[in-house]
Order: C-alpha cells, then structure tokens, then sequence
C-alpha cells in the first residue's frame, strides 16, 4: 500500500489528563494505528476506554503527551501547523445539536465556511449542497429557527455545520445516541453516501456494535486506553468472549453463531448479518431433515 | 388498538434468594390513563397535540415496555405518571389518585420514581451513599430508618460495595443504577424509566437491564421502560406499541411481535431471534410462534 494513502498515522500516543497531580489520568496509553485515505473507521470501547481522547487528537484539540501523530500529513504536535487542521478535520461532537446558536438553520450551517473565507455564493452553495447530503431541504429549512425542529432534524443540522467545510476526515462521536432505530440507520446511510461521493475518510465512535459491523471497512477496540482489537468487524466480531470480557458485545446474529456453536452445531462463525444468520440456519435445518 | 389479553403466567415465579425480597400478585390496577389527550403549547405558536385520547390500565406489579417511533408520544404519556405533565383532556389516576388535583402531587410522586436518559443530570452528591439518601432524608424519617433504606436501595442495586466512591467516578452502567438508587430508597411502587439505557454501552445496558427485572420479579415494583430496544421489550410481561399519539398494539411481546406487518409499516424492527426466525419461515422452514430471544432460537435448534 502507498505510504501516503495513510491519512492519519498514530505512533506511541499517550495522553495523559492533568499529569503530576493527584487527579492523573492516563486515558491512552501507547496506541500505535493507522488509517487510509476513504476508509470508513470504527472505534469501539466501553465508556471511559480514551475513544473520545483518541479522535480528539485528529483535529488538534487535544495534543499526545506522548508519542505521535499525523493527520493529514501535519505533526499534530506542531503548534503552528495544527492551528489549520479543523479545515480539513470534521468532529461531530456527542449530541451536537446542543451547539447549535444562531438564529437560523442557515446561518448555523454557514458558520464554518464564513469563517473559511468564502464569498456569499460559494458559501450559499456549500449550505445547500450540505443540508441535501443530510437528507433536509434547503429551500423548508433554512430561514426557521434551529430551536423549532425536533431532535433529529436539529442533529442533522449540525452536521450539516460540520460538511459544509468539506473537510477530508469527518469524526462522528456517537452521532446517533438517543435516535430511535430508523433515525439512526438513516443518519449512518447518510454518512455512508457523503463518504462514496465526496471520498472523505470517516472515524466512527459507536456504543452499537451493529453499526460498527454492518458500516466499517476496519475497526479498532479501545480497553482503558490501550489499542486491544484492531481489523475487519468480521475478524473483530469473532472474539465474542473477549469482547464480552471488556464490556463490549457482539452484533445479535454473530452472538446466535456464537451460541449454537457452543452448544456443538458446526456454523460459521463470521456472521454479521441477520440475512447471513438465516442462510447458515436454512444449511443446519436443511442438514437435519435430509438425516431423517 | 390491538389489545391482546395476557391470559396465564408470563413468567415463571421469582427464584431470588434475597430476604429483602417479597413476591405479591395482583390484578389491581396501579395506573389507569382515560381518554387522555396532551397538546403542548396549547393557543401558542408552537401548537401540537401529542397525545390523542389515550386509554390505558396498567397493573400493580407489572413490567411494562412502551415502544414507538420518536416524536409517537412515549414520552409525553409516561411524564404524566408523576405528574411533570397533566392531562390537557382526560385524566390519569395513580394508585387511586387524580393527578389534576395539586394535592396530590407529592404522593404521587413518591409512589413514582422517575429515572431519565441521561444519569448525570440526576446525580447530586459527591459521595454515592450521601446521593443515594438525598430523597429519603427529604421525606422527613428517623435516622435509623433512612439509614435502613439506603442500605436496602444500595442492595438491590448492587452498590452495596460503593458507598463511599464519587459518583463520576463510575461507569455508566453504575450511574444509572445509582439514579435508580435514589429512586428505590423512597420505596416506590413503581418506576418509570425513560431511555434509561441511550447513553450506555453494552456492558451497561444489560447491568441495568437484569438489576429491573430483579426489582420487578420480587415484586417490589411496577416497572414501566420506555425503549427502543426491541430485545430489551420483548423480556417485560407487556408491550405497548405507540405511534402518532396513542397506542396502536399492546399485549404480550409474543404477540406483539407476531404482527409484523403492522410494525414494519411503523418502520419498527423485531428483536433479531424473531426477525430470523420470520425470515426462515419465509423460505418454508417450519419455526415455531413466541421465538423471541436468542436462546429460544438456540433451543429450537438443538431440540430438533
């Protein structure tokens, strides 16, 4: 693979919260991945694992006070350098909706490409083209008031914030914690799309592992700061007793797998999918009445 | 609406051995909503009726999922049960009292314990036994009996080994059974919880799920969840199934879940064992009904 298809490198990164005092943290400790350029990445960790510390370091928030990182190309450490990453590094907050501040749905999501510097009909263009990739009409939508719309829509908002910027690396934490279950696989449909036609990198931080299997080409686990798990959900997926030893779990049909193989069926283990659960099912039930 | 009947047990009896524990059956009403209506802003801009002429009775002693889509009215219908909402038409009545009349607030309250999504916003203390008794020790008891119920809340929690952590140092699951802590020590004859487990991991999720039914299986108290978890719904005695202001289906989860064509119109998902097991019967497999957890599939499986 080439060596600069590796938009973010992270060597060694420790971060130590308030270091020297009583009240010391070591919420990472020496993790050392990478991720290509159009990747779509999961991580994954039970609360309090370094998740959130870890993907705040790619935008310069927060810097190592330990070993390296790069994104984009830029020494995260490199005070001067870091100062332009939020151009090019999205992060979604936790329930981002509660930033949201100004009067009006298109003056919130004009925001950060006013701030870039943009003329009135480049940043015109970037709010329109943002709001339709997360599903909202421009022409319903922009002159209400934020505070009008219903949860959803207010979080779609925001992230709309985050895309009018284009940035080349789009960090969701937790993006559809408190969605019902049809907000939240529309939401991630919608990042899937923006990810394919825009060719952006997305980082998702997720409790739900159904997400994580069913969305990430790769994904890390987080264990009190440490880097456990790191490659493809099918891989990751099959250390259930692991994974449920770090307080994490697997997505429901990879955990039947895992159940009817204890107790002695011969399936697969690699299973993600209600559809591939059902087809591995159909070969045991097919296999039983052929015996009879 | 659908209303299927709970006919026979649902569930096998307590095999808790904990002393605390006392079983009482009852077909007593505990809640009874009529002809409940609530719209919010009411001649304001901003108007909408989220609630439409609501019929509910809710049984002293049950487990009680609501499930629906965001924006059905789960919310609004369970803020009625203590009162932090009053009926815009229609009435609620909790353990035999009106909640329009003032004066019945604060034992309506006591009687109904709220928890909410999010723990942190619940907590007070910055020691775990001193938030777990700032309730009790507003209800005006003997020192000794406060102490007795905090002792017993941190029991039934399973926090008994905390007492003396900060609350922030906890985990998410710990939280929240501390929110519910501090409900329990008021000695509550139900507890309505609402997203308890949306801010959770995994981990957490299935602490909080087994700590409610414990509480509710000793018959301690009713328990109302609202969730979006399907396989969270499907371990209660009921479900009711709310969409556009009002219960649509309500009755025991297998047979709620049974009508899923009703519920993928309302873009609701089965629990995964019964979405695959409907699958399979679709490619003309022969799948017994009530298959709801991944266990029944597993023995399905094995018994064969």
């Amino acid at each position: 693979m080439n060596k600069n298809s590796k938009i973010i490198k992270v060597e060694n990164l420790t971060h130590i919260y308030s270091p020297g005092t009583p009240f010391q943290v070591v919420s990472l400790d020496e993790i050392s991945l990478e991720i290509e350029k159009g990747e779509f990445f999961a991580v994954i960790g039970s609360t309090g694992s370094g998740k959130s510390t870890l993907v705040q370091h790619f935008n310069g928030i927060l810097t190592p006070t330990k070993g390296k990182a790069w994104v984009c190309g830029t020494d995260i450490s490199d005070k001067r350098q870091r100062r332009n990453l939020w151009r090019r590094v999205g992060l979604v907050f936790q329930q981002p909706e509660q930033q949201l501040f100004e009067e009006t749905v298109f003056d919130d999501v004009a925001f950060g490409p006013k701030n870039m510097g943009f003329d009135k009909d480049e940043v015109k263009r970037r709010v329109e083209k943002a709001l339709g990739q997360m599903g909202l009409d421009p022409a319903l939508v922009s002159r209400v008031s934020p505070f009008s719309l219903s949860g959803g829509t207010r979080r779609k908002v925001a992230i709309a914030g985050v895309l009018a910027m284009t940035p080349d690396v789009l960090i969701l934490d937790e993006p559809a914690a408190g969605l019902d279950p049809q907000g939240r696989r529309q939401l991630m449909d919608l990042v899937e799309d923006f990810r394919r036609t825009e060719g952006v990198t997305v980082i998702l931080v997720t409790h739900s592992m159904e997400e994580a299997a069913l969305k990430a080409d790769r994904m890390a686990v987080l264990d009190k700061g440490r880097l456990v798990m790191e490659g493809s959900p099918r891989e990751v997926f099959n250390r259930a007793g692991e994974l449920r030893a770090l307080g994490l779990d697997v997505p429901a049909p990879a955990q039947l797998m895992h159940k009817l193989r204890a107790a002695g069926k011969q399936v697969r283990m690699d299973i993600l999918t209600n559809e591939e659960a059902v087809e591995e099912i159909a070969k045991l039930l097919s296999k039983d009445n052929r015996r009879f | 609406m659908t209303e299927f009947n709970v006919t026979g047990p649902v569930r096998n009896a307590p095999e808790s051995h904990d002393s605390l524990l006392t079983t009482h059956d009852s077909n007593e009403i505990f809640i009874e909503v009529k002809d409940l209506t609530y719209v919010y802003n009411q001649g304001k801009p901003g108007e909408f009726q989220a609630l439409s002429g609501v019929n509910l009775d809710i049984k002293k002693g049950e487990f009680l999922a609501v499930v629906g889509p965001n924006g059905s009215g789960k919310s609004t219908l369970v803020r009625h049960f203590n009162v932090l909402l009053t009926p815009t038409e229609g009435k609620v009545i909790v353990g035999g009292l009106d909640t329009r009349s003032p004066e019945n607030v604060w034992e309506i309250r006591r009687q109904v314990g709220m928890v909410f999504q999010n723990p942190d916003n619940q907590i007070v203390s910055s020691l775990l036994e001193e938030d777990v008794a700032f309730g009790v020790e507003n209800l005006g008891l003997a020192p000794e009996e406060a102490r007795e119920r905090v002792e017993e809340a941190l029991l039934l929690t399973g926090l008994s080994g905390y007492r003396k952590y900060q609350p922030h140092l906890l985990s998410g699951g710990q939280k929240q059974r501390l929110a519910i802590a501090g409900v329990l020590a008021m000695r509550p004859a139900c507890l309505v919880l609402d997203e308890p487990s949306s801010m959770l991991d995994p981990a957490g999720r299935a602490e909080l799920m087994e700590t409610l039914i414990r509480l509710n299986r000793s018959g301690r108290v009713t328990v109302i969840l609202v969730t979006h978890s399907m396989e969270d719904a499907a371990r209660a005695d009921k479900v009711i199934v709310m969409h556009e202001g009002g219960p649509v289906l309500a009755g025991p989860p297998d047979r709620v879940f049974a009508e899923y064509m009703l519920l993928d119109k309302m873009n609701l998902a089965l629990p995964a064992a019964a979405e695959i097991s409907r699958c399979l019967r679709r490619r003309g497999f022969l799948v017994p009904d009530g298959i709801l957890s991944l266990d029944d599939m597993v023995s399905f499986l094995c018994r064969r």
